[in-house]
């Protein structure tokens, strides 16, 4: 009788080349920023189209009376950010699922990359170098 | 029951795929509005006359419209991105994952009937006369 050879779980054993958890990540950070932008984006919205006569009462003074707060400094900061990485995540999972040659994905995540990291800082410098008094 | 799925894809219609397809496009469609709003607030750092002439566009009667749009845009794309952390994190969220898509359809009417009105209050005013 021979002995019973029992192969060693497979679940041990090392993968070939590296694996990153890039994905895991990228799929907690779309429902963390989620859960974020949910009080961040709908209070703008209401702040911006409900609130004492709504879109009606913007302009350059409205503006600048928010931006002389360092909170709403802050939330605009804190949104600019999150919803742009979320969105360009977004758009990144939809170019991989679309897009099926390489030459083509490669060049819409650069495109992708390219415009939302220009928004992104245009977008900050616009917040940190704000001036009531131009003009 | 036979539904017959075509090979090669893999869409298989109902609910479940319909609130996807509305979450995609709804989610690319508020990216593509952000990369607009970020340009349009970026005129505050040329003038305060450039800002309003852009300010004044969002005013008018069809993009007051196109507002009203973007917002039903955002709210749904927001609930039923809540009702996906929920399926994924919440025990029991894969079993009522169709009567939480019926609840986030009834609070975003809820929401978007008293919003719309007021968002176009102004509008409906200019055009048609006060209505108080
Ligand atoms: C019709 C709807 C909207 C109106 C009228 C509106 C209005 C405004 C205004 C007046 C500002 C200037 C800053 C301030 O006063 O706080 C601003 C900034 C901003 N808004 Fe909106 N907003 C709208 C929709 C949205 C949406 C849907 C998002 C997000 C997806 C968003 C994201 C932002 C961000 C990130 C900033 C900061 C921009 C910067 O850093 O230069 N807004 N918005
Ligand atoms: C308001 C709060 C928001 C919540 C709760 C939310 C939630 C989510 C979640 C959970 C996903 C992942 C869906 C999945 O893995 O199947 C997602 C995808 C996405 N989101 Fe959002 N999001 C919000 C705001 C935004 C904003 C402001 C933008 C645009 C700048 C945006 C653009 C996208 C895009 C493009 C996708 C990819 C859609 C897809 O793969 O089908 N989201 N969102």
């Amino acid at each position: 009788m021979t002995t019973l050879d029992i192969s060693a779980p497979r679940s041990g054993a090392k993968r070939s080349g590296q694996r990153s958890n890039f994905e895991l990540y990228s799929w907690l950070f779309m429902r963390i920023s989620g859960i974020i932008l949910v009080v961040l984006v709908l209070s703008h919205l209401v702040i911006m189209n409900l609130l004492d006569g709504g879109v009606q009462r913007i302009n350059f003074a409205f503006v600048a009376g928010r931006w002389s707060s360092p909170f709403w400094q802050i939330w605009d900061l804190t949104m600019l950010w999150l919803a742009m990485l979320h969105g360009t995540n977004g758009m990144r999972t939809i170019i991989n699922d679309y897009a099926e040659r390489n030459q083509t994905r490669f060049w819409l995540k650069m495109a992708l990359y390219t415009s939302s990291g220009f928004i992104i800082l245009l977008g900050t410098l616009v917040i940190f170098t704000f001036d009531p008094n131009i003009g | 029951m036979s539904v017959i799925t075509p090979i090669g894809t893999l869409y298989r219609g109902g609910e479940g795929m319909w609130t996807w397809v509305l979450h995609r496009i709804t989610g690319v469609s508020v990216f593509f509005f952000l990369l607009v709003h970020v340009l349009d607030t970026a005129l505050v750092r040329v003038s305060p006359e450039a800002y309003d002439l852009i300010i004044a566009t969002y005013k008018t009667p069809i993009v007051n419209l196109l507002e009203v749009g973007l917002v039903g845009a955002v709210l749904y794309h927001a609930l039923n991105g809540l009702r996906v952390i929920l399926i994924d994190f919440w025990r029991r969220g894969p079993r009522y994952q169709r009567q939480m898509t019926w609840v986030i359809a009834a609070i975003w009417f809820a929401l978007m009937l008293p919003g719309t009105y007021f968002m176009m209050k102004h509008t409906i005013e200019a055009m048609f006369g006060s209505t108080s």
